[in-house]
């Protein structure tokens, strides 16, 4: 089987459907933060085929972009993790449940 | 390879408001470092300049009707509009979190310093006419919002909202970019008129750039529906606006929901308004979509409504009602010919909403305790008694939420409905009104407990001079729109989205 861009579109929904799983069924909040990396590189990996299918560069920016803010994301989820596992001792997403209604 | 811009292309005047007010947050952070521990308020009044300043710059360019930074971002009035929409919210917040932060003892100056970033990245947002840029504003107003949620810790209320706030977000973020990738895979461009113009070519050859385009089209509509909080993407709303700083979730109530809604506007009217399944249709694919989602907000944010006891959770509620009241307006977006009746519809609603929502959040600020309770219904009981002028303004923000006429809630609705019975989308209009009537009910349950039901007053420890003058503000917007409402469909005729459908 030769390997087209649409090779790597399905590769890329593939990879997106599992990181959407992964935040759906994890219950440790880094897991659940890494799916959602998951879902952030599919679209990295998405984007860059349909860039060279197009011959346009605005695709290559947009992953740039991607990769930077997702950096800035990992900054702050990350404090806001260790600042909930300090009060908590625990980072399990099913035990945040102080507000009900 | 790349062609480097002049600044005649740049044309930064078009956005300089965000771009002023971009450099006076970061500007704002250093300073910030200079000022003593106790004398944070001189933060505030600096954050609080930058934002008269960015709105003064707003008004100046309203009729520039200009694209800035070659096409990606668009400086007319559509955005000019939602500019004031935000500028206001967030000087209302700021002016509401001043006394609020020392009470609580949190009072440091980062706060106004993310404050305002996120308000550049709402501000970025109503301009932008590129998917790259929707996403980079998107981050840029959300990443400050999720530090600001969790402000109150170590309290485990505040830093759990924060945590689902972030996780819910980045989700989002996460469908909208994979969406915004499809479109892009269909069509080769980022830019939404580039959309536009490729979308005929794209639609009229193989189904696969049809598939892609309804897909991504989904896509974003999931990731920008979290951001404004539509069923069934509304689950984190309750828990994060109790959770958040009062202040905080005031000015967000408003600010990311109007940038939510400016984005997706922007998307489906500039873009894809021509995203069609047959040929021969006159509506655009999204609108059932759209208006199912509306139906199920409405009914859903209307009646959990209903069962709240607290202040703030039954707030959240309403604000996801009300966001299916403007999903209305986008719904009737997609009917050819009625574009722009509805954008400037969902334009003067959130105007209306801006003034009405802030103020019904500082009375509850103003009745809440130091240590963040006190924000229960039966708090209210008695407070025409002890505080007779308070009690009155929010009985008028409540009346305005319910849309009672004389009230800017009551002008926002009208314009909202009209658009959506020209659109022909009269089961939908029905069911917005129907609702109306059961939000009647918890409103008004709020009135009866501050006039009728017997009590001691609560003595609203937090309606310090500025929270007062930001409840002032409000209930006079509110009321203005109200009995002016020429005064904003002075500014909203202005706004014409659809300008390049022939």
């Amino acid at each position: 089987m030769p390997i087209t861009i649409d090779t790597y579109v399905i590769v890329s929904m593939v990879l997106f459907s599992l990181g959407v799983l992964g935040v759906l069924i994890r219950r440790n909040a880094i897991l659940v933060f890494m799916a959602v990396e998951l879902m952030l590189n599919a679209t990295n990996l998405a984007l860059a085929s349909f860039a060279s299918q197009w011959g346009s560069e605005s695709g290559h920016l947009f992953v740039f972009f991607i990769i930077t803010v997702a950096a800035a994301e990992v900054a702050v989820g990350l404090a806001l993790i260790v600042a909930i596992f300090r009060s908590k001792k625990s980072i399990n997403i099913d035990e945040l449940h102080q507000m009900e209604g | 390879m790349f062609h480097i811009p002049t600044l005649e292309e740049l044309n930064l005047i078009g956005a300089l408001p965000a771009i002023a007010l971009a450099t006076w947050a970061v500007i704002l952070l250093v300073i910030d470092l200079f000022i003593p521990k106790d004398r944070k308020q001189t933060t505030a009044w600096l954050a609080l300049g930058g934002i008269v300043f960015a709105f003064a710059a707003n008004l100046l360019v309203f009729n520039n009707n200009s694209d800035a930074f070659s096409g990606l971002y668009r400086a007319d009035a559509f955005t000019g509009m939602l500019n004031i929409v935000i500028l206001g919210a967030a000087a209302l917040g700021v002016l509401l979190s001043m006394d609020y932060l020392k009470r609580a003892g949190i009072e440091r100056g980062e706060f106004y310093a993310l404050l305002l970033l996120s308000v550049v990245g709402m501000m970025f947002m109503a301009g932008a006419n590129d998917l790259i840029v929707v996403f980079v504003a998107l981050e840029l107003l959300s990443i400050p919002l999720y530090v600001l949620t969790a402000f109150r810790a170590p309290e485990l209320k505040s830093e759990e909202a924060g945590l689902k706030y972030f996780i819910l977000g980045a989700f989002s973020s996460a469908f909208f970019v994979y969406g915004a990738a499809l479109i892009y895979g269909a069509t080769g461009t980022t830019q939404l008129n580039g959309v536009f113009d490729a979308i005929g070519m794209a639609l009229s050859g193989e189904g696969q750039a049809l598939a892609l385009l309804l897909l991504g089209s989904g896509l974003v509509l999931v990731g920008l529906g979290f951001k404004v909080a539509v069923v069934p993407f509304h689950a984190w709303t309750p828990d994060v606006y109790e959770g958040a700083p009062t202040p905080l979730t005031a000015f967000m109530s408003v600010g990311s929901k109007t940038a939510g809604f400016a984005a997706l506007l922007r998307i489906m009217v500039v873009g894809l308004p021509t995203l069609m399944v047959q040929m021969t249709d006159v509506t655009a694919a999204w609108q059932t979509t759209v208006w199912l989602i509306a139906a199920a907000t409405l009914i859903l944010g209307n009646f959990v409504a209903l069962a709240q006891t607290n202040i703030k959770r039954l707030l959240a509620y309403s604000s996801i009602a009300h966001a299916g009241y403007i999903l209305m307006a986008v719904a009737a977006a997609g009917t050819t010919g009625v574009a722009d009746m509805a954008v400037q519809s969902a334009l003067i609603y959130l105007l209306a909403y801006m003034f009405t929502n802030i103020g019904a959040f500082a009375v509850a600020l103003a009745i809440e305790k130091d240590d963040g309770t006190g924000t229960d219904l039966k708090d209210f009981i008695g407070l025409s008694r002890s505080r007779p002028v308070l009690a009155l303004m929010m009985a008028v923000f409540m009346l305005s939420l319910t849309g009672i006429p004389l009230t800017g809630g009551f002008i926002g609705k009208f314009f909202v409905f009209r658009a959506t019975l020209e659109a022909g989308l009269v089961p939908l209009a029905i069911i917005g009104v129907l609702t109306s009537v059961v939000s009647a009910f918890y409103y008004i349950r709020v009135v009866v407990n501050m006039y009728l039901t017997d009590g001691a007053g609560d003595p609203a420890v937090g309606a310090t001079a500025r929270v007062n003058w930001a409840t002032y503000i409000a209930f006079a917007g509110t009321l203005l729109i109200g009995v002016l409402p020429v005064l904003v469909t002075a500014l909203s005729d202005r706004v014409v989205l659809s300008a390049l459908i022939p």
